[in-house]
Parts: structure tokens; sequence; C-alpha cells
């Protein structure tokens, strides 16, 4: 039953996602991808449960690798978008 | 029992989010505050699988952010516009190294089924892909390594030969999940090895996409870990990047008239024979450029990936806005596969301080392109190139392309007469209104503003 929900939930999140992005202009394309790069630093969710592990084997370590990479995704991804997006400005100047 | 389901509902509040800071990405108006709700559903989101059973050690937890947060935020501050394209590359490699490793440390987990162990295999798999996939995209983007195509002879049949081994290892490994298994390394190395492949046959004009499509990698990668790690929040997060990135990949396909198989399969046009080109090059001088300037009242700039590298993005708004003053209406039209990624030229030039409402499409220019006095075409070429409209030889033919050989004069900037990317002919410079103005972008481009 997990299987079925878990793919239940991917098939909706894909149509949502299809939807979402198709309606976001060509000017902010180079914004949305590393917004979305920011994004996958979801995974920083994932690699907790390794790297808190209490025993000391390999996993561990994966998992504190993992939770660095991911980071770098989620800190890099949304200061980076942030200030590219900053200079997006309208005529009128006001952003 | 509580706190999983606390955590849970958080993480719905983080799926609504995510959610809303898309949806404001759609204007350029509301899209910081977007990406202001997107970074508050990811806090969220962590806090809440910070809370998740069986976390007992936060040290490296704690040393593993702090390493990550350093780098990120000195790559995201550091980083120069003309180089969002490799920075956006090496995000795309280490969101597929997270997934790689969460994949790899889930294989330590006890009592691994059959289903779980194929999704951790797909996570390894895929984040492998993503991650050689994208330091090799890197290395094209920053030239560290050549930035052309590499094709070999018998290359399809050692891709084919190891994504058997690929299909072979992982069932291998999904049978007896344990990672001190042999066939783990084998699916690990093959991953890895796979990427590396995949994207040393595309050259550079087709970069756009391989980067799309790297993005949407990493969003399936999550994806995949989320299913290997039974998280639901990976699950929606990493499917809308996977939607994101082969949305984008399908637009730069379109933008040059090819299916995702030709850009990853072959490298640019060896087949077709095009054209020669013949006829003469009028070459303008900056202030006869400033003379044909001076008159015009409507003029558009068309940049491609040379201003970029001319760094001359600044100068071309100044000159915009001389032109402005002077009474004419400016506008910059910008192709979807100009520059290396999707998005470059409006970032470059938003850096400059254009304002957003300047920049068009293509296809809202072309309509009104015979009204345009003058189009500037700076560092572009193939997407200028009316080969893609005229000549069914051309490698080129039926890409859509900004018709600029059509209003009623055009500037071209241009280093020398050497031809694209795509090592086509562009009969533009050879048309009746078309002026060369020869030289760095940059310095033509001061060289007129000093004559107003």
């Amino acid at each position: 039953m997990e299987i079925v929900f878990l793919t239940f939930i991917l098939v909706l999140s894909i149509f949502l996602g299809f939807e979402l992005i198709s309606k976001v202009p060509a000017t902010l394309h180079t914004p949305l991808m590393s917004g979305a790069n920011a994004i996958s630093g979801i995974t920083l969710a994932g690699a907790f449960l390794s790297a808190g592990l209490v025993d000391d084997g390999l996993a561990k370590y994966l998992g504190t690798a993992a939770v660095a990479f991911a980071t770098i995704n989620v800190v890099g991804g949304y200061l980076v978008t942030d200030r590219m997006l900053a200079m997006f400005k309208s005529k009128k100047g006001s952003a | 029992m509580d706190i999983h389901i606390l955590a849970n509902l958080a993480y719905i509040v983080s799926a609504a989010l995510f959610i809303f800071g898309l949806k404001q990405l759609g204007s350029p108006a509301t899209a910081r505050r977007g990406n202001l709700l997107s970074s508050l559903a990811m806090l969220i989101a962590v806090v809440a699988g910070l809370t998740a059973e069986g976390i007992v050690d936060f040290k490296l937890i704690g040393l593993g952010m702090l390493i990550g947060t350093i780098i990120g935020a000195l790559a995201a501050r550091l980083v120069s516009m003309t180089s969002m394209p490799e920075m956006v590359a090496l995000f795309n490699g280490s969101g597929g190294a997270a997934s790689l490793l969460v994949g790899w440390a889930a294989l330590y987990g006890a009592d691994i089924s059959v289903f779980a162990a194929f999704t951790i295999i797909l996570a390894i798999l895929i984040g492998g892909i993503t991650f050689t996939g994208s330091l090799v995209a890197y290395g094209k983007l920053s030239e560290i390594v050549g930035s052309g195509a590499f094709v070999f002879s018998g290359q399809r049949i050692v891709n084919s030969l190891i994504l058997i081994g690929l299909v072979y290892s992982g069932y291998m490994l999904a049978m007896d999940p344990n990672p001190e298994s042999v066939w783990f390394w084998v699916v690990l190395g093959l991953s890895l090895l796979l990427g590396i492949m995949a994207v040393i046959p595309i050259g550079g004009a087709d970069m756009p996409v391989v980067i799309s499509l790297l993005n949407s990698y990493s969003g399936i990668a999550a994806c995949a870990a989320g299913f290997a790690i039974n998280n639901n929040i990976l699950i929606v997060a990493g499917a809308l990047v996977g939607a994101s990135g082969i949305i984008l990949t399908n637009i730069m396909c379109k933008a040059m008239n090819r299916s995702l198989a030709n850009v990853l399969f072959s490298g640019f046009g060896a087949v077709k024979q095009a054209k020669a080109v013949e006829g003469e090059v009028k070459p303008i001088s900056p202030q006869d450029a400033y003379y044909i300037l001076e008159a015009a009242s409507n003029v558009c700039f068309v940049p491609g990936y040379g201003m970029a590298v001319a760094q001359a993005q600044h100068v071309v708004k100044e000159l915009g806005e001389l032109l402005e003053k002077n009474g004419a209406e400016v506008s910059y039209a910008i192709h979807p596969v100009a520059g290396r990624m999707p998005g470059h030229m409006n970032v470059l030039l938003a850096e400059a301080d254009v304002p957003y409402e300047q920049l068009v499409e293509m296809d809202e220019i072309n309509p009104r392109i015979e009204n345009v006095d003058v189009a500037i075409v700076i560092g572009a070429n193939d997407v200028v190139n009316p080969s893609a409209r005229e000549d069914e030889g051309s490698p080129i033919y039926g890409m859509p392309i900004i018709n600029v050989d059509q209003a009623r004069t055009v500037f071209v900037l241009k280093r020398s007469m050497a031809s694209g990317f795509s090592g086509v002919d562009n009969p533009l410079f050879f048309g009746e209104n078309t002026r060369m103005l020869f030289g760095d972008a940059k310095e033509s481009i001061s060289a007129v503003i000093t004559e107003f």
C-alpha cells in the first residue's frame, strides 16, 4: 500500500509541476533553474536519517557527505536565485 | 508516533509553500517573493526532517551543514552573472551527488525489500549520471575541456554495453541489496561512467539542452531517493524539479527544431552539406553607425553568447538609453537558445538594469520585425541565420530564428567572419541591408556611444 500511496503522490506532483512551470516566462528561466537547484536540495531531509545514526559505520559518513552536498544546493541555490531576481526591475523602478 | 505525524503535517505545509513559490515565479514582479516562500518551505521541511525517528547524533549533521553553507554561500556571492551556466551545472552535480549518497547509505539499512532495493539503485544510478554528467558539462562550459562534441566510432556500442551492464548488475544488486556486494561497485562505477559518456558527445551550442536535462535528472534523483527512504516531501519536491527541467529541455529542443534524441546522440550537423554562401560584406565605421542610429525610431538589440563573452551588457544598456533619449523605441529580442542556458541573456541584461518589459521573446518580435529600423546583432549567429528559413540543405534548416534580415537595417557586431558554433555560414552577413561592425563588441559599442 505504501508504494501505491507514494506513486500516487508522485504522479500528482508531476502534473502539478508541469502546470506550474509552463507558466514561467522565458525571462525567468535561469532563476527558475537555480531555484530548482535549491529545491532539489530537499534530499537534505533524507540525508539527516543516515548522518544521525547511532552506529559508527560508513553509512553515517556517507550521510554526512550527502548533508554537505544538499546544503550547498539549498544555501547556494536560494542565495544566487535571490541575487538574480533582485536585478529584474520594472521600468517604473519598483522591483 | 506523534512526532512522526507532526513531521508529516509540516511536510504538507512545506509542499504547499513550494507550490506557491513556484507559482509566483510566473512573473518577474512577484518572483523574488516566490523564491523567499520556497526557501521558507525548505526551512520547514529541514526542521521537520531533523525530528525524524532514529536521529540521535547531531554532530555530523551540523558539520555537514556548516561545510555546505560555507561553500554554497561563497559560491552564490562570488559567481559572476556571465558564469551562471557553470554555476547551475555544478549545483546540478551536487544535487545528484547528494541523492547518490543517500541511496548508498540506505543500502546499509536492515530488511530492504526488493522494491526498496530497486528505488535505491535508481537513486544511485540517476544520482551518479547527474553527478559526473554535470561535471563534464561544467568542464565544457568553463572550457577546461574542449567545448566541442567528442564523438568516436563505436560510441553507441560502448554506451549500449554500459546500459546492459547496468541492467544486469542492478538486477543482481536488487536480489541481494548489500553495500559489500561487488555488484554495488559495478552499479556505482557504471553509473558514473554513463554520466561522462552521455555528455561528451554534446557540443557547445547544445549546452542549454544538457543543462536543462541534468537539472531535471537532479530532481528525478531526489524523487528516487524519496522512494528509497519512504519520504513524501522528497518525492513532491523532486517531481516539481524534474518537471521543470523537462519543460525547459523541451523548450530548448523546439527552439532548435531538433528532437531530444538528436541532441543527445549526434554531434552537430556533420551530415548535411549547406550551400556555400558568397557575396560581399559591407563593413561600417562607428561614425556611420551613429548616423544611422541617430535617425532610427525603432531599434532592437539581438544578443547572443558573444555579448556574454565580451561582457558587453552594460555598454549595450548605455547605448539603449541614449537611443531612448533620442526618441527611439528600444527593445531586446532574445532567442530561447541564445547563450549557454535558458534565460542566460535575460539575466545579463537584467544585471545591466534593463527593465524586464523591454526584454521580448522571439515570437513577439518577429511579427513586427519589419517596423524595426535597426536591428543590432551582438555576438549572435545561428539564431539569426536566414538559412534556417531558406536553405533546406542547411543543418539548422527549420530552426525558428529571429528574422533580423527583414528589419530595415541590420548591424552585426562580430570579431571576425568565423561561423557560429554550428559551423554554418550565415548569409545574413552578406545581406543587402546588413552592415558589419567588426571588432570587440564592447569596444565597438563604446565607440558608437562616444559619437552621441
